[in-house]
């Protein structure tokens, strides 16, 4: 494999690795300052032991996040130095940033959370995590808008042989960066609910702390439910927005080979990239994909066949992945809606307690297909148009990306599974005693 | 101009991040030399508990301002320091999780395998920094594209090395004084006897590594166009000699501020003498890395000067809350507390 391989393999480990414990962050630190919220405005101490416990756990998959999104921002340079000397005018930027306006806001205001239950006053603690829910629900709009300029460059003039800033304020309100925004924002107060849940799940199951975990499990519900509807539906807007902007990663996401009015959507395929067609297509739906696309039946959508072999994306994987992505999509409002009606009747209903304690996963990879389908798709480009990803790596010699790639895909294998087995231990731990 | 201003800020990022995670660094470097038993090394990690997640964003915002600002420096400086930024990156994600990790599992086998990540993951960090400090105020053999045509061996020349232990000895300064100022009783006491026995060392050192700056770079030469900013050297010079009489006094606060003073008046000292480039080109002058040649657009510098004129006092104040709050002393109390390392 060469550095081109190699750079990609590590770019997508480091992010999809960083992306486990990322989403849990952003949900959970607003769901862990609602428990605080109603704490110090009733007073009531299961409060303070649910803002304590699922703190904890949120403290823990916390760390992971910090510490392996240094890597996302080295990464650019040295990796892909091209692709930052040519973007870093308005990429650069971005970062620089989402490190001044969130990053310093969400540690210097965790540090003083954790440490600060006997020390601050209870309304200024609770203070310290809404600032942190905030500052890391803030950084994610710098970081996804620094992605849109990748998906979607917009505000940019190339000048000096770089694409330089030309309108900042278009950079800012890149409508596909605001889409991406919701779709991530809703996916991961998604999965944070399913998290809440299924932990709760399991100790309801075992009947105890019912109140406790009651209270928790019903939080997460709310949580999951509203924003597991909102992502699919928001998901479908966004979806006729990729078709605009980038038609060939729908093409993938469809693999639709020719260009077609009135756009079938077949319920079963199998793309055959070799020979350019589906090896498989069954049950069609005549015009489905055309309305899905554009709102209409009769509007075409182009096939993969209408750009060269060398500026499509790969077919399969942001097929496969958008299948996924879509089926639990469906799924996960289903289980939230079974939860609901089952809200006040949770202890009498193990097989949903136990089907949300397997439901765990589920949200944590509809996300990163999610983003395999945002990343693969946009190939072979690293800026939509403008630059290719073969040209962006930087001038680096095989051995060190070979070394670095195998040395950190087991440093981060190491840490992730002690980092689960903590999560596990406490989670199955349960709160302290009253 | 706007390019002046953003190198000036270039380097007091830079100089803020030693100031503030070198303490971090140099008490994680120290716990095995200190860290008599458990409670020591506990009041150790809490020392920096509620800041090091805090100190180390600067190192990201330095990071990124060196994109935001010039991008052809961070593309030249992170793909040619590969290997090294590599190993950093590796050690300060292994000192991230260790500070957190050890005090999850009640058991001594456990604890003390975050002990040795937190002291690799801080000693790492130092030496690093400060070879590739020394390395980039001698120059970096740079082709006329930029490409660094070297290895790692290359970055290991006494310079280079001498940078790194001199980065390594300031941090640990720096740590054993910020431990007596967070530390009571044995520890405390331990922690102040190392600095007086690190402070005849710590002059040495710097008097060495000046004598070499003069030999090995090309650092003097602005000072000696512009001999008034030999002052930017008279800082840390005095603040080296006052930083014995506030130890001798045991007035750790200042003591505290003045090694901060060294650190930073050092890296500034440094930095202004690289001016106008950012990273020099060994191999010739012509393919220095400069602020004329990797700058971005004025318009991106006139924004995130705003951003940062705006924000970085901002930080400064909350930051500054933090330190006031979490000023006091680790006791026993303290380590008993939810949440405590």
């Amino acid at each position: 494999m060469d550095v081109l391989m190699l750079s990609r393999l590590q770019f997508a480990m480091a992010t999809m690795f960083h992306f486990i414990f990322v989403p849990l962050t952003l949900g959970l630190s607003i769901l862990v300052a609602i428990m605080e919220t109603k704490y110090v405005r009733t007073g009531d101490e299961t409060y303070k032991r649910m803002t304590k416990f699922w703190g904890k756990l949120f403290v823990i998959n916390f760390v992971l996040g910090v510490v392996t999104g240094i890597t996302l921002e080295f990464q650019f340079g040295t990796n892909w130095s091209r692709y930052s000397e040519y973007v870093g005018d308005i990429f650069g930027s971005l970062l620089a940033i989402e490190a001044t306006t969130s990053f310093f806001l969400e540690s210097t205001f965790l540090g003083a959370w954790i440490f600060g239950w006997n020390i601050l006053s209870p309304k200024m603690h609770a203070a310290c995590i809404w600032l942190v829910a905030i500052a890391s629900n803030l950084s994610a709009a710098w970081i996804l808008l620094a992605n849109a300029f990748m998906q979607n460059p917009v505000g940019y003039v190339l000048r000096n042989g770089r694409a330089e800033l030309d309108n900042f304020f278009h950079v800012l309100l890149n409508p596909f960066g605001w889409q991406q925004y919701v779709h991530t924002l809703s996916g991961a107060f998604t999965l944070a609910g399913f998290f809440v849940m299924g932990v709760s799940a399991y100790h309801l199951l075992k009947k105890q702390n019912i109140d406790f975990f009651t209270r928790s499990f019903k939080m997460g519900m709310i949580f999951a439910l509203v924003f597991s509807v909102l992502v699919a539906v928001q998901g479908h807007h966004h979806a006729q927005e990729v078709g605009k902007i980038q038609p060939a990663k729908l093409a993938a996401m469809e693999s639709l080979w020719e260009t077609h009015e009135n756009a079938p959507m077949y319920l079963l395929v199998v793309p055959d990239e070799k020979n350019e067609k589906n090896a498989i297509e069954l049950f069609g739906i005549p015009g489905a994909l055309s309305f899905l696309a554009h709102g209409s039946f009769n509007t075409p959508v182009q096939g993969l066949k209408d750009w060269p072999a060398d500026e499509r994306p790969p077919v399969m994987l942001t097929f496969l992945s958008f299948r996924v992505m879509v089926g639990l999509g469906t799924l996960l409002p289903i289980l939230c809606i079974w939860a609901f009606l089952r809200r006040n009747k949770l202890t009498e209903t193990p097989r949903l307690l136990k089907a949300m304690i397997f439901a765990i996963p589920l949200p944590y990879l509809a996300i990163e297909a999610g983003w395999v389908v945002a990343e693969v798709g946009r190939q072979p480009w690293i800026v939509y148009g403008l630059m290719k990803t073969a040209d962006a790596v930087s001038p680096i010699v095989t051995s060190q990306v070979a070394f670095s790639l195998v040395a950190l895909t087991l440093l981060y294998a190491l840490l992730g599974a002690v980092d689960i087995y903590l999560l596990f231990k406490f989670a199955k731990k349960g709160p302290a005693e009253a | 101009m706007l390019e002046t201003i953003w190198f000036l800020l270039w380097g007091v990022l830079w100089a803020v991040y030693f100031v503030l995670d070198g303490y971090d660094l140099g008490i994680g470097t120290l716990v095995p030399f200190l860290g008599k038993s458990d409670t020591d090394r506990r009041v150790m990690f809490n020392a920096m508990g509620p800041f090091w997640d805090g100190n180390e964003v600067w190192l990201i915002t330095a990071g990124g301002v060196t994109f935001a600002a010039f991008p052809k420096a961070y593309a030249v400086m992170f793909s040619g320091l590969y290997t090294p930024l590599m190993l950093l990156l590796f050690a300060l994600i292994v000192r991230g999780v260790s500070l957190e990790f050890r005090h999850q599992v009640d058991s001594p086998a456990w604890r003390k395998v975050w002990d040795w990540g937190a002291t690799i993951g801080s000693f790492v960090p130092a030496l690093l920094l400060g070879v590739a400090f020394a390395n980039i105020f001698m120059g970096l053999p740079l082709d006329e594209n930029g490409v660094f045509q070297g290895n790692l061996l290359t970055l290991l020349n006494p310079y280079g090395l001498a940078g790194g232990v001199l980065f390594v000895l300031l941090f640990v300064m720096h740590g054993a004084l910020w431990l007596t100022i967070k530390s009571e009783g044995d520890l405390h006491q331990r922690a102040a006897k190392l600095t007086r026995k690190l402070w005849p060392v710590l002059v040495a050192l710097i008097g060495v590594f000046v004598v070499l700056t003069a030999i090995y770079t090309n650092l003097l030469s602005n000072y000696l166009l512009n001999p008034l900013m030999l002052v930017l050297l008279v800082i840390p010079v005095l603040a080296l000699v006052l930083l014995r009489q506030q130890i001798g006094k045991e007035q750790w606060w200042t003591a505290w501020g003045l090694s901060a003073a060294i650190i930073a008046g050092l890296t500034l000292f440094g930095v202004v003498g690289l001016y106008p480039a950012l990273l020099p080109s060994s191999i010739s002058p012509d393919y220095s890395i400069t602020i004329t040649n990797a700058a971005s657009s004025t318009l991106t510098l006139s924004i995130m000067l705003g951003v940062t004129l705006v924000f970085i006092p901002i930080v400064a104040a909350y930051q500054f809350w933090l330190y006031r709050t979490f000023a006091h002393k680790v006791t026993e109390k303290e380590l008993a507390q939810d949440g405590a390392y």
